[in-house]
């Protein structure tokens, strides 16, 4: 079996699966829960400064946006940070990291953005014994509106100067959570790291409004007739968060920059997409806050079944495979032809190939009298949605034309690799000489 | 309980209580709406929709289940009613495994179709309980239409005349409406008395005046309607019912399955309806499933059918003789009844084995008895009583297009009429199409 040990940023743990700075790890009886389910690592729950206790609402925290059978697709949620004293936190993380030597535990912090507080919470972190700390700049909800969360994390000049201390004033190893709430995800990572960071975390939470009750007319969650934007999360975020760490690993100016993946996370393929794109591990919220902490199980299974398949002895053979193969669209190769193919023994003749294609494509699909699709090669370019809108697995594919083949649409010969920066119709064309 | 199973005759109370109530229940209770939404969710949206296609009244079902999955299954009901106004009944009796679930993609992909039947009444049930009467009638056009038969054909072509302007009255021979609907379907499809509460739905358009206990030919002429009205719509059903033409089969306990099939539906406390403890059903169709499987869940011990062809020949869909055969009935194929035997009361049925030749199906040497004390005729029913005039084909009403008989000014539609399968939904759909045809040359045949 693949050894899924992981050594991130100097902090080792039995596998790659942490669970997120989140609900699930705002006590000592979830994290040891968790640590006894199997879960490789934990970020605790983003404690805040000394003084009165954060409050919550009283209200749903929480609102769903739900797929067929009520399976959850997404999440979005205005809790705040630890509603708990900073002291009874760090006497739990004490105890829980004392007992669980070999998981990694890291402290999640957020607190004004001045030197004296960051200098005095790390002050009280460092004898937890805690393998590090990650700076949540990410959330978007409640404590961005005091100047705190994601207000930090979409300037990238601030997330310097705040990670900056972090280094000054802590030996402990500096996680920098972004927020996805932003045009630009390199800059703030490329910040993190000016400021001296291990490592950055993402994708925090998106803003969201998850939906209207349309009787009451108030977003949901919905506290007292009004709602307020939350952050989401969940399978539904996940392509979003692959862009962001695959912008972040391909990136000159950052690349090499150690990378914890997050965003709906939800299987072991999920998280075996992220670390090919570049992330050194993956952090785990709201597929365990849907099944429960047991699902780690089936991660470490996937994983290590997927790895061994592959010959990957260690999870390093995995991280930041694909990310040479995440390029910039002007260097797509325009040469390669495919077209749709229907496999008529697999067809059970829904016709949505048809009227996805006829309404909304290219009129490229034939349909005869006994509801037999055939593709029209000198029409289809090879667009891809009618294998998309498919509900037979394998029953479109897609025909890669040979060099030297007549595309029937075009009535040229496919050609070797040329992509958009050499092409006639491009104006700054650079002629190949 | 003073009877069981094994009790020897006709008797009554062979059950307790609670079985006959468990028995009769709803066979495919109403989806709940989590049940409805998941059911929805699996309907692919099929472009140009087989199902569709196949429904006779031509449902727009994947905008219905769409409508369904998307939390308006009172939009849903619309959809159906406005083709099919019987869809609620529709949706408890249509043999779908032969109609819209049999060319379901999903069925071709899985043999597992998506539960159009199911959904049709989750929908049609949501908007009824409500109340609600979903259509309005046009403004007055000052004709006036005659419906004979309150069953599906007539119901389905009063409730499109009358929408369209038109004062319509219906002639039904028995004392309640609903026909088929009330009198010939197996109990356990449609409970709670939900086809006289569905006639009461439909009537709520208004403009139609139904009178009960009156037969064409006992009570009212076609002479005396197409003298009294500007059309007429026959829908009458077939009242006659096919004879064994076998020796002994006027010995007592032999009984038309139809009429046991109307008393049953009649009964209020089944334990008071005597059933034999050894029932044999001659015929192959739904009529003989339906009185098969209603005997046996009556509580009698031994109920076979026999029909004189192969399972294959049976109008009976496969899925309703699984159903039998689920249910305890014995089915034995390529038998016809020679002889029923007896002293006063049938004792036994004689059968011969049948065999098919070029020439048509034969009667082999060999024979068979079963014991009996009810037997139950289930060999197809015949039309009754046809007014002087009408051209026949077939030995029914001979009809073109929607529904045109040969004389002018009256239509015919439902089982009476020549063309198309006995079912409840070509019955809704022939009834519409006369409607329509009527309205047509009412309004704009006038001129011309």
């Amino acid at each position: 079996m693949a050894d899924l040990t992981t050594n991130f940023i100097g902090i080792k743990s039995p596998n790659p699966f942490w669970l997120a700075s989140a609900p699930p790890t705002d006590k000592e009886y979830n994290v040891r829960r968790a640590f006894e389910a199997g879960w490789g690592g934990v970020v605790w729950k983003t404690l805040g400064a000394e003084g009165p206790p954060i409050v919550n609402v009283n209200g749903p925290r929480y609102g769903v946006v739900h797929g067929a059978d009520r399976r959850v697709l997404g999440i979005n949620n205005i809790e705040l940070i630890t509603d708990r004293p900073l002291e009874v936190n760090l006497r739990e993380i004490k105890s829980v990291k004392r007992d669980y030597p070999d998981r990694a535990l890291v402290i999640s912090l957020m607190v004004p953005c001045d030197e004296d507080s960051w200098k005095d919470i790390l002050k009280r972190v460092e004898d937890t014994g805690a393998d590090g700390v990650e700076l949540n700049f990410g959330c978007p909800h409640g404590m961005a509106e005091r100047g705190m969360g994601s207000a930090v994390g979409q300037v990238p000049e601030y997330i310097e100067m705040v990670t900056r201390w972090v280094k000054q004033f802590s030996r402990m190893p500096c996680i920098v959570k972004l927020t996805p709430n932003i045009t630009d995800i390199r800059r703030p990572a490329e910040a993190a790291k000016r400021g001296g960071a291990d490592a950055v975390s993402l994708i925090n939470t998106i803003n969201s409004i998850t939906s209207v009750d349309l009787d009451n007319f108030a977003p949901e969650p919905t506290i007292d007739g009004k709602g307020t934007h939350g952050g989401y999360c969940g399978p539904a975020v996940k392509p979003i968060a692959l862009n962001m760490v695959a912008e972040i690993a391909r990136s000159a100016e950052t690349a090499g920059l150690p990378i914890s993946g997050i965003g709906g996370v939800t299987t072991w393929r999920d998280a075996a997409e992220f670390m090919a794109l570049g992330a050194g591990n993956v952090q785990v919220c709201t597929a365990a806050m849907t099944y429960g902490f047991k699902i780690v199980q089936e991660m470490i299974s996937g994983l290590s079944q997927y790895m061994d398949e592959k010959g990957m002895t260690s999870t390093a053979d995995l991280v930041g495979r694909a990310v040479p193969n995440v390029t910039d669209w002007q260097y797509l190769n325009l040469n390669y032809v495919t077209k749709a193919v229907i496999d008529q023994d697999a067809c059970i003749k829904c016709g949505r190939c048809y009227a996805a294609c006829e309404d909304t494509s290219h009129q490229a699909i034939a349909m005869s009298a006994d509801r037999t699709f055939t593709v029209k090669e000198d029409e289809c370019v090879a667009c891809n949605l009618c294998l998309d809108v498919c509900p037979v697995e394998g029953c479109i594919s897609m025909r890669e034309l040979a060099l030297g083949e007549v595309d029937q649409r075009t009535g040229r010969k496919v050609g070797t690799y040329a992509n958009w920066t050499t092409h006639p119709n491009n104006p700054s064309a650079q002629a190949a000489e | 309980m003073t009877n069981s199973q094994l009790t020897p005759g006709v008797v009554a109370g062979r059950l307790a209580a609670d079985d006959y109530a468990r028995n009769f229940s709803d066979i495919a209770p109403r989806l709940d709406p989590h049940e409805a939404r998941v059911a929805a969710d699996r309907c692919y949206f099929c472009h140009d929709a087989p199902c569709m296609t196949a429904c006779p009244t031509s449902i727009d079902i994947p905008l219905f289940i769409r409508q369904i999955a998307t939390g308006t299954p009172e939009a849903a009901a619309r959809t159906i009613l406005s083709q099919n106004i019987l869809g609620g009944m529709c949706a408890r009796v249509c043999p779908t495994e032969t109609l819209c679930e049999q060319v379901c993609v999903r069925e071709t992909a899985e043999g597992n179709p998506v539960e159009i039947g199911r959904l049709q009444r989750f929908a049609t049930d949501t908007l009824m309980d409500k109340g609600v009467h979903p259509f309005t009638r046009a403004a007055a056009t000052g004709r006036r239409v005659a419906v004979v038969g309150a069953g599906p054909a007539g119901l389905s072509a009063a409730h499109r005349l009358a929408m369209k302007g038109h004062e319509v009255t219906v002639y039904d021979g028995r004392a309640k409406s609903g026909g088929l609907n009330e009198f010939g379907i197996a109990s356990y499809k449609t409970t709670d008395g939900f086809a006289q509460a569905e006639v009461e739905w439909l009537l709520q358009i208004g403009g139609i005046t139904v009178e009960n206990g009156k037969a064409l030919g006992r009570d009212i002429t076609l002479d005396d309607l197409r003298a009294g009205f500007d059309a007429v719509f026959l829908a009458m059903g077939l009242a006659g019912v096919n004879a064994l033409r076998v020796e002994g089969e006027g010995r007592d306990g032999v009984a038309n399955a139809v009429d046991f099939i109307a008393e049953l539906r009649q009964t209020a406390d089944l334990s008071n309806l005597p059933v034999g403890r050894d029932v044999v059903v001659i015929g192959g169709g739904m009529t003989a499933v339906d009185a098969a499987v209603q005997s046996k869940l009556l509580g009698a011990e031994n109920v076979t059918i026999v029909y004189r062809r192969g399972k294959q020949g049976m109008s009976a869909s496969e899925h309703e003789q699984d159903h039998a055969a689920r249910c305890g009935v014995r089915i034995i194929h390529n038998a016809a009844p020679v002889a029923v035997h007896g002293n006063g009361a049938v004792r036994e049925v004689e059968f011969a084995y049948t065999k098919q030749t070029p020439e048509g199906l034969k009667l082999s040497s060999e024979t068979f008895r079963l014991r009996a004390d009810q037997v139950f005729k289930a060999i197809g029913q015949t039309l009754q009583g046809v007014p002087e005039g009408l051209a026949i084909d077939g030995g029914k009403i001979a009809v073109t297009g929607p529904g045109r008989t040969s004389v002018k000014g009256v239509w015919a539609g439902g089982d009476c009429a020549s063309g198309g399968e006995d079912l409840t939904v070509t019955a809704v759909a022939e009834g519409r199409d006369a409607a329509e045809d009527i309205h047509a040359s009412l309004t704009g045949g006038q001129d011309g």
